[in-house]
């Protein structure tokens, strides 16, 4: 067993730009450029960021539903950057995914035991009448009905439909789950639930969360780390308590002073960013903030940071640290 | 208190169908003044939106219509006017903006001429005058290159820039209502940032009035003067911003101020609200809120609370508090 249950080392994926005839490729749209990180078993790392940051790209890669163009994977120990047939499905018994819409991740046409008993059948790991009884288990877990099993995604609500997904994601009793925006579309009432049933289920099979969002609220909530990503790469990593007490990048700062915070007294002065991020088409070079970076200087314009650790395990790439 | 602006009193606005009445509005009060920010809050289908598309006249035909009430709008009821006077008030007097400046934007037709045909609707100028006044409008509500952007198509640009755009068109005529339903919640945060800075820079300066439709009371924190919350078609709590986040009183309120994660304390585990919204087409006879709520007694589910003044200007829809 390895001392990580994930580990990301300088992961890559450029996307084509194909113009002309010939589609000959023209350029290269750098969704993630570079990004290393590893997740301890029953570990939560939260991974915040805005459009277009990378941040969806980065799990889908570690899900391998897309293909890293460089670096590499590792689950559990094994390397699974360029896992194919047998090795891959393994790779996903240790690693399940939840998605933002579970609407559109469950299939209208499959009973919901079918969906959730269908990887156990898939991995050969139970027969088809024991994989319905633990179909109808897992409902349980995730507080829904063991009745349920035989109705249809489309009779349930949207907070009942992402307890499916996760029972799901659960079935094969995975070490990580990458969850994708997993609470977005919820409302505030039924994204507690959720929230709740995330951080129980946790506790009680010593998960691994790879948890992605934008909303810096709730990654503070559920996360033991943070990630923050900003054009590709990430900007600073470190134990939610002092990444959010002591913010280090100018990015994250800015980030943390936007989010708005449901209480009326006034906090710390809000850092207004100018203009948008710029494409990952074209990137700035240097350090990929300097555009939008109220404290930016000369060297940032020509030279990428590097990561300095500050506090323990808490790193910044940013040149005004180190 | 002086005549409000808009005064909206006992509105229904259902959906009718041959098997059901779906009741969306369900006799709704609320006041705006000149040049105040009122929020209402609510989640997926407590009626909000058709709210706001009600005091528009923009209900969904045939299945929608406002079956009561009046809209009183500077002292004329919007419910009698003609259609014609209607089509008059909307982007002159009252104007709107939406969650996505991509539906609500023309895709065909350049930014300038967009924004110029409102002028020449509405205030009689010809084309040059107005799109003389478009770049002057773009400029000010921060859009670069604005003598460029008029010649422009919506998907050219960037989200933050559509919905820039979206408020100069909103403003260009000087409304003494905007209506805006959701604006940021399609935007990052640091993008969100700046539009909202702007809606308040835009009410400082031309005293207009906002109702601003929200989920988020993050949101809600930072813009209200005033703030509404609906529940299941109808108003449940209305009173001034800072009492609403310090001394809540509707125990939906409440719950739903315990559900949302902090950015700056820790939660160990959120409340959650148990159940989900009835729905719209079978409300239960007793109190809307009784089948979710921690502290419902018998008589809840007997008899539905009316709307009372429980301090001076604090509305709450409960007979249980005081």
């Amino acid at each position: 067993m390895s001392q990580y249950v994930l580990e990301v080392k300088d992961l890559k994926k450029y996307f084509p730009i194909r113009s002309g005839v010939f589609k000959r490729t023209i350029g290269h749209v750098r969704a993630v450029d570079g990004v290393s990180f590893d997740v301890k078993p029953g570990e939560t790392l939260g991974i915040v960021g805005e459009s277009g940051c990378g941040k969806s790209t980065t799990g889908r890669m570690i899900m391998r539903l897309t293909t890293p163009t460089d670096g590499k994977i590792l689950i559990d120990g094994k390397d699974i950057t360029h896992a194919k047939g047998a090795a891959l499905r393994e790779s996903r018994r240790h690693a399940q995914m939840v998605f933002q819409d579970p609407y559109a991740s469950l299939n209208p046409k499959m009973s919901v035991g079918e969906s959730i008993a269908e990887p156990l059948i898939v991995n050969k790991v139970l027969s088809r009448d024991d994989a319905f009884e633990r179909a109808a288990q897992l409902l349980d877990t995730v507080g829904l009905r063991r009745t349920d099993i035989t109705r249809f995604p489309h009779e349930f609500s949207g907070g009942q439909r992402q307890r499916i997904g996760i029972a799901r994601a659960l079935a094969l009793n995975p070490k990580l789950i990458v969850a994708d925006e997993a609470v977005s579309a919820l409302d505030v009432s039924i994204q507690s639930q959720i929230l709740n049933l995330l951080m129980d289920l946790k506790h009680e099979f010593n998960l691994a969360y790879l948890f992605i969002s934008h909303n810096l609220a709730v990654v503070r909530h559920i996360s033991d780390r943070v990630g923050v990503m900003y054009l590709g790469h990430m900007v600073e990593n470190g134990p939610k308590s002092s990444l959010y007490a002591d913010p280090l990048h100018p990015y994250t700062q800015a980030l943390l002073s936007a989010a708005p915070e449901p209480r009326r007294v006034k906090r710390r002065e809000r850092i207004i960013l100018q203009g948008d991020v710029p494409s990952p088409a074209n990137p700035p070079t240097g350090c990929p903030f300097h555009t939008r970076c109220p404290r930016a200087m000369d060297v940032c314009r020509s030279q990428m940071p590097k990561p300095v650790m500050v506090h323990p395990e808490h790193w910044v790439a940013c040149h005004l640290h180190g | 208190m002086a005549e409000p602006l808009l005064a909206i009193r006992d509105l229904k606005t259902y959906f009718v169908s041959k098997h059901a009445e779906v009741r969306a509005v369900d006799g709704i009060d609320i006041d705006v003044q000149k040049g105040q920010i009122v929020c209402i809050v609510g989640e997926s289908g407590c009626g909000k939106s058709m709210t706001s598309l009600s005091i528009m006249r923009l209900v969904p035909k045939p299945r929608g219509k406002i079956v009561n009430g009046e809209i009183l709008f500077d002292g004329k009821d919007l419910l009698k006017l003609s259609d014609r006077e209607m089509a008059d008030m909307r982007g002159s007097e009252i104007s709107m903006i939406f969650q996505e400046p991509m539906t609500a934007l023309n895709p065909v037709l350049t930014i300038g001429t967009q924004i110029s045909e409102i002028l020449i609707r509405h205030r009689g100028m010809n084309k040059r005058q107005a799109l003389d006044k478009a770049v002057e409008m773009l400029k000010f509500v921060g859009v670069p290159r604005a003598n460029e952007i008029i010649h422009e198509f919506p998907h050219q640009l960037s989200g933050g820039l559509r919905q820039r755009v979206m408020i100069a068109m909103a403003m260009i005529c000087e409304p003494k209502l905007l209506i805006a339903d959701e604006p940021t919640t399609a935007l990052d945060v640091t993008i969100q940032a700046q539009v909202l800075e702007l809606m308040k820079k835009m009410r400082d300066e031309t005293g207009t009035a906002i109702i601003m439709i929200t989920h988020d009371l993050g949101v809600v924190a930072d813009m209200a003067d005033h703030v509404v919350v609906m529940y299941a078609g109808q108003v449940v709590e209305s009173v001034d911003a800072d009492t609403v986040f310090e001394q809540p009183k509707h125990p939906y309120t409440r719950a739903l101020m315990d559900s949302i994660p902090s950015l700056e304390e820790d939660k160990d585990v959120l409340y959650s609200i148990p159940g989900t919204v009835p729905s719209a087409a079978n409300f239960p006879k007793g109190c809307r809120f009784a089948e979710r709520c921690p502290l419902a007694q018998p008589s809840c589910f007997e008899k539905a609370p009316e709307l009372r003044e429980v301090a001076p200007g604090h509305l709450v829809r409960c007979d249980l508090v005081s």
